[in-house]
């Protein structure tokens, strides 16, 4: 593939990589800030600042905006590198840029004004869904028209991914979100579906929004990155085939394992729990991929930082969805169901899996955007990755404790066969636990400051010089 | 190279989109469509009815104010919830809840059977400042809704709206939106609350829950909704009847 040749859109994908680090920044501070809140509940500024009001903020603006945008930033690039072609129309790309951007700020704005779907990851009222349906198939037309117009024979798998993710994620957010505005210069509006068919509907939407944005989409940036850090070939072709088509196929099974012992009929909360214990073999199928791409290049595991972060990533990514079919499990599930033990399965995949695959994308990315010869710093890459790792283990580690104790306490009774425990005594015995995660979120989010501040030297062109030196004295 | 044929995939990128597109269609459909069968799907329960003008205001600031996400409004059928909140929920309680708010965490505790288990004095001093009342707790207060005029004027639109999506309002409801809900709000003993009894049945609370006689407050129709919150279904005459039959 003569790569030289061809003039890349790159302006578009720096244009995405930066606002991926400027929303990652604002997502985990808002995290930080609301972790706080349930430590000190004075820290609640109502009524724009409650929790109530910006747990959507960091949930979007971690998943849709920092999340979102590394989608953007990473399948531009992976498209265009891997088709041989420049991306499809540099205007309809640009609007893409922003409109994406003009969604997550009228979305925000919206949870802080209070307004809202009372939909859990699609809060946005009627018209910034409407608005997102227009970027949305603007971003799939300028996708599939450059992989249409591709140089390759072959589609490389990485692309499978992302275009599932792209076009499930439209069908998904049009399912959901059909509504009924109160008034046309309203932002209100009413869901067309009701009760248990809105529960069902929202969760086959909630949890492919975790199956399709957060793990299709990111699997696509793996199947690019790992092997092209790594500089070796992907490890088995079959198994992304098997793995692919098994993985979409079933996930969009999955949703009813929110709804277990709710009014949901049995046999749907049966099958959703089925589907989500045999979605263990698929997941493992990509982490298995990933992580034995690095076959015959073990030693740099230990050398370079960039795949310590992608392996780390996988590792969490294998984790996570080990642990999911065990809380899918309907006895497991009572246990498990309205703590933090949800709270931290999700944090485990969303710090450990897609925050880290995406840092590494981003060491990856930015020296070749901006077209330097290397980052800033290699060993502040080091120590972004180990605060970073630390900070996830407090963090995930203190939502075990927490949601497993809660869980027992609900349900422990006493002699007499009354129940043991008041509510407030459990979220009384919930704060040493809560203080513990707003410090590994503080180390996360310190972790990603350092990866700015590595960035901002980058861009500027500068080179540690005592690194410098010793490189130079390494080839000397 | 291919594999059971995967390369016409790999070299057709609409032939791909549609592969993936029916891939993903299927787990879908075959879980959602049965449930718009809704006669298998919901039984029949007496005394669900859509919220009154008010509840329904109290239940738009519920949702505005994101009490979901700490909330849950589904007792399960196990026998610590039942013991702690009451009888399990059922799916005809959520029926008219567009969309439902059954929620996902139980940061505080579960909402769904919490109507008529406080008095309205303890949710006003509570939503003003929570901790006065539970001094661990850790919700946001919400002194705000006390002084904040509830907007009754757009409620006609509102229940238009939800007329449409499916909830059984008639034109009579609709016309008497604002009167009723002004009239929920100030209760018996100084108005007349024959036509919303009328309207909406025998069980209405019907007062002036802020105790603010003077304005109908954001809080009169959070509190309004709160305490019509699991109770329109008699459980107690269902175990009589259930008991009865064994």
């Amino acid at each position: 593939m003569s790569t030289e040749t061809v003039d890349y859109n790159y302006d578009v994908v720096r244009k995405f990589t930066l606002a991926t680090i400027f929303w990652g920044i604002i997502g985990f501070t808002a995290g930080v800030f609301i972790a706080l809140q349930m430590v000190f509940p004075d820290l609640n500024i109502e009524p724009f600042l409650s929790f109530g009001r910006l747990r959507p903020v960091h949930t979007s603006a971690v998943i849709f905006a920092f999340g979102g945008n590394a989608l953007f930033a990473t399948s531009y690039y992976v498209v265009q590198r891997t088709c041989g072609v420049r991306l499809w129309n540099d205007k309809l790309a640009n609007f893409t840029f922003w409109g994406y951007q003009a969604f997550i700020v009228m979305a925000a704005l919206g949870y802080v004004l209070g307004v809202t779907q009372g939909k859990e990851y699609a809060e946005p009222e009627w018209y910034a869904d409407l608005w997102l349906t227009i970027v949305w198939v603007s971003y799939l037309l300028v996708y599939l028209v450059t992989c249409i117009k591709r140089k390759e024979p072959h589609l490389y798998v990485a692309n499978w991914f992302y275009l599932s993710f792209i076009i499930t994620v439209a069908v998904l957010h049009l399912g959901n979100n059909i509504s009924l505005p109160v008034d046309i210069v309203g932002a209100k509006s009413y869901s067309t579906w009701a009760g248990v068919q809105s529960a069902m509907i929202q969760w086959w939407y909630g949890h492919n929004a975790v199956g399709f944005f957060l793990t299709a989409g990111f699997l696509g940036m793996m199947y690019y990155f790992v092997p092209k850090q790594a500089n070796r070939p992907v490890y088995s072709y079959r198994l992304s085939i098997v793995h692919f088509w098994s993985l979409i196929f079933i996930y969009i099974w999955a949703g009813p394992h929110h709804l277990h012992y709710t009014a949901l009929p049995d046999w749907a909360q049966t099958l959703g729990m089925t589907f989500s214990v045999m979605l263990w073999m698929p997941s493992w199928g990509g982490m298995i991929n990933g992580v034995m791409t690095l076959s015959g290049a073990w030693h740099k595991l230990r050398e370079d930082p960039i795949i310590q972060f992608m392996i780390i990533a996988l590792a969490f990514y294998g984790m996570s969805t080990f642990e999911g079919p065990l809380m899918s499990i309907r006895a497991v599930n009572s246990l498990s169901h309205y703590t933090d033990w949800t709270i931290g399965h999700v944090h485990s995949g969303a710090l450990g899996w897609v925050g880290f695959i995406s840092f590494g994308a981003l060491y990856y990315l930015v020296p070749r955007l901006w077209g330097r010869e290397r980052l800033y710093s290699t060993k502040l890459v080091s120590m972004h990755l180990w605060i970073a790792t630390i900070g996830i283990v407090f963090y995930i580690a203190a939502m075990w404790v927490s949601g497993i104790m809660q869980g027992l306490m609900w349900r422990t009774y006493d002699g007499m066969g009354f129940l043991s425990y008041s509510f407030v005594e459990t979220v009384m015995a919930m704060k040493p636990f809560y203080m513990i995660r707003v410090m590994g979120g503080v180390l996360y989010l310190s972790g990603a400051l350092i990866m700015v501040y590595n960035f901002w030297r980058t861009i500027r062109g500068d080179v540690n010089e005592k690194e410098q030196m010793q490189i130079q004295g390494a080839v000397a | 190279m291919s594999w059971m044929n995967h390369d016409k995939l790999e070299k057709n990128s609409i032939l791909l989109l549609g592969f993936i597109i029916v891939t993903v269609l299927i787990g879908g459909i075959v879980e959602i469509v049965p449930l718009f069968r809704m006669e298998t799907v919901i039984e029949p329960v007496e005394g669900v009815r859509p919220y009154t003008p008010l509840e329904l205001a109290g239940s738009n600031i519920y949702i505005r104010e994101g009490c979901y996400n700490c909330h849950s409004q589904q007792v399960r059928p196990l026998r610590d919830e039942v013991v702690r909140y009451g009888h399990y929920s059922l799916a005809a309680e959520s029926m008219y809840d567009h969309p439902f708010q059954w929620g996902s965490k139980r940061t505080g505790p579960d909402l769904a059977r919490v109507g008529g288990k406080y008095s309205d004095d303890w949710h006003v001093a509570h939503m003003k400042e929570p901790r006065d009342l539970v001094p661990e707790s850790i919700m946001p207060s919400y002194e705000f809704m006390l002084h904040r005029g509830a907007d009754l004027g757009s409620l006609k639109q509102h229940m238009k709206a939800l007329k449409t999506v499916g909830v059984p309002y008639t034109d009579e409801m609709i016309e008497w939106a604002e009167k009723d809900a002004a009239v929920q709000a100030t209760g018996e003993a100084r108005t007349d609350t024959g036509g919303l009894v009328e309207r909406y049945g025998e069980n209405v609370n019907a007062r002036d829950f802020d105790g603010q006689p003077h304005m109908i407050s954001e809080m009169d129709a959070l509190i309004a909704y709160l305490q019509v919150l699991g109770t329109m279904v008699d459980f107690e005459a269902a175990s009589a009847v259930e008991g009865g039959a064994q």
